[in-house]
């Protein structure tokens, strides 16, 4: 293990006028580490994760990132053009809503493709033989390279979208209710899939989520949060079974066991 | 009757100015988009307003003009515009790409070669290589600015994906002096070669979306491509069915009912000009 964590986030607050949205987050995230964020929805969990990625510029409070090209980077003052070089190569943001991080007019190669023409790649077979290889790890039908992604389903679709996101081989992903939306079997699938390639490709991540069973399945630390503050934070087995939040109490009770 | 005096070349002093002010700031930063105010023109947006302009504010009394349409100096919209430059501006006019010191046109380069003096005016009708990719005007500007061109990229991928070859036959997106990604007008890709390094200056205007930018002369020109698959102007496996040109862009005219098809030459001044020279078929 590396000595000093990848991304280190301290008091970051972001406000919409006078809503705290997040409210004095502390956290570190260290290399090859999944991180869960859970609470209910409002708590500020996807806008916690989408001021990281910069989405949305946080109002207060600092988020180091160990960058393998810049080195120690402040996200917070970080200049446009390099964060967007980070976001693209170093980075990767999967969003709830596939068609959100997709380009649905067009096809699944060019989808996966983008990500590696953003970053420089040139040569055309080298790109198609790598989409070839992705959609077959993330398990689509390499038949399928051509055709556009509103013709996929939408477990389909969602993993079409992490296909493109770690073709790259970032090294930091964060994840936006990947798994939102899907039905329970195709969620499993979906689970099984990236917990393999989180292992295999030694990724951190950041997982936004409400349901407790994906975090448990996938995540090895988790923060509990609740308006915009986290409540509680600890190992997974360690939060979910003997939870010391009254929050983190409620929301462990309140899974429903089918 | 008094016929309706206009001030030298239609549009007044003041509009020439600032449409020069936006020429010369496209010329020191080659292939950038310069917003400019565009004014209306007699006519129709979509018609050349935007080269209309442009040759408007550049036209001296001493130029030689030539207009030309799809390479043809003999069709309405080259007649018309160069009718008009002609009455209002008293210039001279001409259809010999060697006689003219000015040449607005729209979507062609011609084919006698360009030679350094001369000012080529194009009429753009979508200035924003990225528009089809990115609808955002926002963000284009800002990938511009950030030269983040790996997008331009996805189209031709798909273009190779379906159809084996790069397809995109006109409007072919250029990378200008190594920085900036320019639609070089809907142009042939046969033309784009031109461009290269060319002697003379290419003013580009949109009228409709306001925007002015240019090529200056000796300035690196190079078509987008992959490496396995390099860019291959394209044209028509034929020789020009008047003067026999086996080297030059043809339009394709269907002649009857059957789909029987003849070749010609686009640009109607070489081709006529190869036939005086008594090189028919």
């Amino acid at each position: 293990m590396t000595e000093t964590p990848l991304l280190r986030v301290r008091n970051l607050s972001v406000r919409f006028g006078a809503l705290a949205a997040v409210d004095g987050v502390s956290f570190d995230l260290w290399s090859g580490e999944v991180v869960a964020l859970v609470g209910e929805s409002g708590s500020g969990k996807t806008t916690l994760l989408r001021s990281i990625h910069g989405f949305i510029p946080p109002t207060a409070g600092s988020i180091l990132y160990r960058s393998d090209r810049f080195g120690e980077v402040e996200l917070t003052h970080l200049d446009e053009p390099r964060r967007r070089l980070l976001a693209r190569t170093e980075w990767g943001f999967v969003h709830q809503n596939p068609r959100d991080g997709l380009r649905l007019s067009h096809s699944a190669g060019a989808n996966v493709g983008e990500r590696l023409m953003g970053a420089g790649a040139r040569h055309w077979g080298t790109i198609r033989a790598q989409a070839l290889a992705w959609l077959d790890r993330v398990e689509i039908d390499p038949g399928r390279i051509d055709d556009l992604p509103r013709t996929f389903s939408g477990g389909m679709q969602q993993r079409l979208q992490i296909a493109r996101v770690l073709v790259t081989k970032p090294r930091l992903v964060l994840m936006d209710e990947p798994t939102g939306g899907l039905d329970v079997s195709v969620q499993a699938r979906l689970l099984d899939l990236l917990r393999r390639l989180v292992a295999e490709l030694g990724l951190s991540v950041i997982l936004v989520t409400h349901d407790l069973g994906v975090a448990r399945l996938l995540a090895q630390r988790i923060l509990v949060m609740q308006r915009g503050r986290v409540v509680e934070a600890g190992l997974t087995d360690q939060v979910l079974d003997d939870p010391q939040h009254p929050y983190s109490q409620l929301l462990v009770s309140s899974v429903l066991v089918a | 009757m008094n016929a309706i005096s206009y001030n030298f070349a239609y549009l007044d002093e003041q509009t020439k100015r600032e449409i020069r002010r936006a020429l010369l700031k496209a010329l020191a930063i080659p292939g950038h988009q310069v917003p400019f105010a565009s004014r209306e023109m007699p006519l129709a947006r979509g018609w050349g307003t935007g080269g209309m302009q442009v040759t408007a504010a550049v036209i001296g009394r001493d130029d030689v003009l030539k207009v030309i349409d799809q390479g043809a100096d003999d069709t309405t919209n080259a007649v018309s515009i160069r009718q008009f430059f002609g009455r209002v501006a008293g210039v001279r006019t001409t259809t010999r790409t060697e006689e003219a010191t000015l040449i607005q046109t729209r979507h062609r380069i011609p084919e006698t070669p360009l030679r350094p003096g001369q000012i080529m005016v194009y009429q753009v009708p979508q200035p924003e290589p990225l528009w089809r990719l990115e609808p955002s005007r926002a963000e284009t500007r800002r990938l511009h600015a950030l030269a983040e061109y790996g997008i331009m990229h996805v189209k031709l991928y798909e273009d190779i994906a379906r159809h084996g070859r790069i397809t995109l036959a006109y409007d072919y997106p250029v990378l200008v002096h190594g920085r900036y990604v320019m639609s070089p007008s809907p142009i042939p890709a046969f033309d784009n070669p031109k461009l290269h390094r060319s002697p003379a200056i290419h003013l580009f205007g949109a009228g409709r979306e306001k925007r002015i930018y240019a090529v200056p002369p000796y300035t690196d020109v190079v078509s987008l491509a992959f490496e396995d698959h390099p860019f291959r102007p394209w044209k028509a496996e034929a020789a020009c069915a008047l003067c026999g040109s086996t080297d030059t862009y043809l339009d394709e005219i269907v002649i009857d009912d059957r789909g029987t098809r003849r070749y010609v030459c686009s640009d109607t001044d070489w081709c006529e000009r190869r036939r005086a020279q008594g090189r028919p078929v």
